[in-house]
């Protein structure tokens, strides 16, 4: 297998009610990728999409082949890959190993949603038919609620009282705006407090909405080449050294494990391993904080923090710059935005930007940042996770 | 290969208040809601069973945002029960005040009932979801 490089990032801004349809927004993502490395939509062999509910948002299926014609390079296969809000890490992952295994030399990937279309009762409805339609769905199962059972779940196992736990959850989210504030793309400019957090509507107890990211319109795109052409192309190449993907069953399925999430556990390793490295040679990482407690669970599982302590490391500030491990840097989707199809390709052009030493501008640079983590889930249903170095 | 218990017979039973199962003839364990093979051991040699629908609740959320064409249902209390068998599903806590229950719930006895979703546009039927009430 050959090493792989990002060579080109793309990324929208998020946003409520986009004026322009999935495709368009791609296409602006797309072009500023390839253009970063100087390539022509041309050089592109094939392409890699996450697209979720685009027939229900636009009544538009199969974006990925209008994509393409829309930028010129038709006629290359290009495939949608859908597993829920992780669906472009799932592509990114895919274009990974077409251009590892030698068969392309310089392949795109992305995503694109348009989710703020819907409203919110079409987008609620539809965002649940990533749980289970015949054993959750009809129990009223929605997403919010999968985390409300995993808060309560997770303050009775490790004995944390609800209102402290809350308090921890406040925390996250009261980081993210801090740092979506930085970030020009972020769909939220404003800074929270943990009272504003706290006096919020609630939607699933015990998650508040603050506790919970947003529905969001938005594309993200990157090019990928082999080693070879990208050393040509960049100065600076962002390797993918660690890959890693698992799935999972309906939650109660789940039992005890809840509510750590054993796919978690799995795809971590599976990159861990790949890249020869441990949590503690992490620098920067991007993880799927979709519920405050979410932020919580995939700390703990991708190896940063003991089980039961993630959220005393948030209210301590480990998680920001300076700390043991920068996390969601980005203001996470909670403040950047949850474009579902867009977000893995989001998080990689975050990482990437993280590691090219690009944040400076912005006052959130990570110094010194060499490797770089992805951590995105989908549904009930699957988990990825990448690893980027610059080395 | 046939599916030994396929959704609609589960769904069926589950309506008239009966929870059936899976029960491995390999490894002894209970799987349910039903699939093809076993939930411990992948096995195919399977009987069905059914199962008391007693158990105890191992952890809750009460949801205030519904999806489309369920808002007339909120607040509504959803539930993951262990069952004295072992399996973990999900239902409704009923017989209680969506609103004001707390982390008191969890570990409490209950048993089972059904109360049917109609279904929408958008699902393949109507479809029974298990109920519970304290014992
Ligand atoms: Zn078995």
């Amino acid at each position: 297998m050959r090493r792989v490089a990002v060579v080109g990032l793309g990324h929208t801004k998020f946003c409520f009610n986009s004026p322009l349809t999935e495709v368009e927004m791609l296409a602006e993502a797309a072009m500023d990728a390839i253009n970063e490395p100087n390539i022509k939509p041309k050089d592109i062999q094939a392409a890699f999409i996450g697209n979720v509910l685009g027939d229900f948002s636009e009544g538009q299926g199969m974006v990925q082949s209008y994509f393409i014609n829309d930028i010129g390079c038709d006629q290359i296969p290009a495939s949608r890959l859908e597993g829920a809000c992780a669906s472009a890490t799932m592509a990114i992952r895919d274009a990974y190993m077409w251009v590892a295994s030698g068969y392309y030399d310089i392949v795109l990937a992305g995503g694109t949603e348009r989710a703020t279309a819907m409203g919110v009762p079409l987008a609620t409805r539809t965002f649940a038919m990533f749980g289970d339609s015949r054993y959750e769905y009809p129990a009223g199962f929605t997403f919010p609620a999968a985390f409300g059972l995993l808060a309560h779940l997770y303050s009775d196992r490790y004995g944390i009282p609800l209102e402290k736990l809350k308090e921890q959850m406040a925390a996250v989210s009261v980081q993210s705006h801090f740092y979506g504030m930085k970030n020009p793309n972020a769909q939220f400019h404003q800074e929270i407090t943990v009272d504003d957090v706290l006096s919020s509507p609630m939607i699933c107890s015990p998650l508040q909405l603050h506790d919970c990211c947003p529905f969001s319109d938005g594309a993200a795109a990157v090019v990928l080449a082999s080693e070879e052409i990208a050393k040509k192309l960049v100065d600076k190449p962002v390797y993918i050294i660690g890959i890693g993907q698992a799935s999972s069953p309906n939650l109660a399925r789940q039992r005890k494990y809840l509510p750590r999430l054993r796919a978690r556990e799995l795809a971590a390793e599976q990159s861990y391993r790949m890249a020869g490295l441990k949590p503690k040679d992490i620098d920067v990482c991007e993880l799927h904080d979709c519920f405050s407690i979410a932020s919580l669970i995939a700390a703990e599982s991708l190896g940063f923090f003991e089980f039961g302590t993630a959220g005393n490391a948030w209210e301590k500030g480990e998680t920001r710059i300076g700390g043991k491990i920068p996390i969601n840097i980005s203001g996470g989707l909670k403040a950047k935005g949850h474009p579902i199809g867009a977000t893995g390709a989001s998080q990689v052009c975050e990482i990437a930007r993280q590691l090219r030493g690009q944040m400076v501008d912005e006052g959130r640079q990570v110094e010194g940042a060499k490797v770089g983590m992805v951590d995105t889930l989908g549904g009930d249903g699957v988990i990825l996770n990448l690893i980027l170095s610059v080395e | 290969m046939e599916y030994k218990l396929p959704f609609k017979d589960y769904n069926k039973a589950l309506k008239k208040n009966q929870l059936m199962g899976l029960k491995c003839n390999n490894c002894e364990a209970i799987t349910c809601p039903p699939m093809m093979v076993c939930s411990e051991c992948a096995s195919t040699d399977l009987s069905i069973i059914e199962l008391s629908g007693k158990g105890k609740i191992v952890t809750f959320t009460t949801t205030y945002v519904a999806p489309e064409g369920r808002q007339n249902e909120v607040p509504y209390t959803i539930v993951i029960v262990e069952l004295d068998e072992g399996p973990w599903i999900m239902g409704n806590l009923i017989d209680i005040d969506p609103g004001k229950v707390g982390m008191e719930l969890i570990g409490k006895r209950v048993k089972m009932g059904n109360r049917v979703f109609p279904g929408d546009k958008y699902s393949a039927g109507s479809a029974a979801r298990p109920v519970f009430s304290f014992i």
